[in-house]
């Protein structure tokens, strides 16, 4: 697998860290309940198909990325800055 | 038919001609006592043990695909009892003596061998960590040795004990453990619970979970709607869209983990060895084929392939530990989709929801579970009660955060085993 790392080009696999579905962006606040913080912490989107996750590329600019993945046929099709991602929201 | 030697010597003095099919291909009826989802390993051990132990019979098992057609036909088929905390050892103990009778108690071939585990240890910390595993195994009742270098060598004069990065300082060894044929044990599963009366329904996909005031009715499927009583999840890789049927969210991600097969071989590994620092274990298939497996690929999939990067890890630390592998080639690899829990453990549980009860996250250690989750999970659908060796399966163990089996101790979150 390459990802198109938005500031270094399509780069390989290797040189990312895979965290989990971008959900793990949405952090809850500090006194949430605990349900909150589990359903954030433990239960996962896990879709079957396109999705969308956070990976941190390591071994080259150390940026955090949202990538557009297919976890049926694992073909990547984009990815952002998550910084930029967060600023949109 | 009662599978035997004599009836092996009778058919083949009569041309073979009197095999009879292992088991029936029924079409689904209108209403069951019990719904199970899911013919893989797991989904049909439920089936037999709640016919076997609890003379329920009005069962159907609905399968998408084939019979043992998903994670039960893609595994590396190490049956072992070697964990160290409390959860796991007494499940995984009592898992071990149910593969013990299993060919008894189906009557068919799982081609069960119990030619010995040893996990390898490299340094002076990962010896004390071996050795108290190793006593909390003999404490579960099950068997454990710890053997210096010399009595590795002496059972596996192949490895590379002086390689200059990880030498070997001794191994773990679990005579008990071993491996089984893996589609034999879904097909001696499946054959001993049609026997008894379960109808196995195969290309039969659910569509969804029928709930009404929070009282579980029945199931849509590909082949018409079904009433039942009660309903068991049971689809370890596919688990959090079955859940999201019944409108539950799951403490599960979906990873590929891969394995690999060598061409056939004339004998030379007689244990399962796995390597202490690298992911890798392998064993000798009884066609001949070595067959080795390594870590997750880390990023979720439900491909069922993997990617070169971890065939290339798992390979080098093969290449590490016993260098002579490397004049055989590769014949095939695959990948299994892995039902990862937060704390590397699974679930058996109750879920809100009356009537319908769960069984996932089995990680990358579902195959040698195959008895033992059948049994437990057949236990809870039967009684309403956990079985005594699975108590702490629990699916509410992430929010108390009491209970939790992390044995890797990476701590409880999803990624990180």
């Amino acid at each position: 697998m390459q990802i198109p790392c938005p500031l270094c080009g399509l780069r390989d696999s290797r040189e990312f860290t895979p965290k989990g579905h971008e959900t793990y962006m949405h952090r809850p606040s500090e006194d949430a309940a605990p349900e909150a913080w589990n359903d954030y912490l433990h239960n996962r989107e896990n879709p079957a198909g396109p999705t969308r996750e956070l990976w941190y590329h390591g071994a080259g600019c150390t940026a955090w990325l949202v990538v557009e993945r297919n976890t049926v046929t694992h073909a990547i099709s984009g990815a952002q800055l998550a910084a930029e991602v967060r600023n949109a929201d | 038919m009662r599978y035997s030697g004599w009836q092996v010597l009778a058919q083949g003095l009569t041309g073979n001609r009197g095999w009879t099919r292992a088991w029936r291909d029924p079409d689904p009826k209108d209403a069951y006592d019990i719904v199970i989802i899911g013919g893989g390993g797991h989904g049909l051990a439920t089936a037999f043990y709640l016919a076997k132990e609890h003379g329920l019979t009005n069962v159907a098992v609905l399968e998408k695909g084939y019979l043992g057609g998903g994670n039960v036909g893609r595994n590396t088929t190490i049956v072992r009892a070697n964990y160290g905390l409390p959860g796991n050892s007494e499940f995984y103990s009592h898992s071990l003596k149910l593969w013990e009778t299993l060919e008894e108690q189906t009557n068919y071939n799982v081609m069960h061998s119990q030619r010995g585990i040893i996990n390898l240890f490299h340094s002076d910390g990962q010896r004390d960590a071996y050795a108290r595993r190793g006593n909390a195994i003999v404490n579960q009742g099950d068997d454990a040795i710890l053997l210096d270098r010399e009595g590795c060598r002496k059972i596996m004069p192949y490895l590379d004990y002086d390689q200059t990065r990880f030498p070997i300082y001794g191994g773990l060894y679990h005579p008990r453990g071993g491996t089984a044929r893996h589609d034999a044990v879904a097909w001696g599963l499946a054959r001993g619970a049609d026997q008894r009366g379960v109808d196995l329904i195969q290309n039969c996909e659910v569509t969804g979970i029928d709930i009404e005031n929070g009282v579980v009715k029945g199931v849509q499927t590909s082949r018409g709607a079904i009433r039942a009583k009660k309903v068991g999840i049971v689809v370890a890789g596919r688990s959090s869209q079955v859940a999201a049927m019944a409108g539950m969210r799951l403490p599960i991600e979906s990873h590929v983990l891969q394995a690999f097969v060598t061409e056939g071989l004339k004998p030379v590994i007689d244990t399962v060895v796995t390597y202490g620092m690298g992911h890798f274990y392998i064993s000798q298939s009884d066609k001949g084929g070595l067959v080795f497996g390594g870590d997750l690929d880390f990023y979720a999939s439900y491909a069922a392939r993997g990617n070169l990067p971890m065939a290339e890890h798992v390979i080098e630390a093969g290449m590490t530990l016993m260098p002579m592998i490397g004049k055989s080639r590769l014949l095939r690899s695959w990948g299994g989709i892995m039902d990862m829990s937060p704390d590397g453990s699974p679930i058996i549980d109750k879920t809100h929801i009356e009537g319908l009860y769960l069984n996932c996250g089995w990680c990358y250690g579902g195959f040698k579970a195959v008895p033992g989750s059948g049994n437990c999970f057949a236990h809870l659908i039967a009684t309403d009660r956990p079985h005594e060796a699975a108590t702490r399966y629990r699916l509410d163990r992430f929010v108390t955060g009491r209970g939790l089996m992390d044995e890797e101790a990476t701590g409880s979150q999803h990624n990180l085993h």
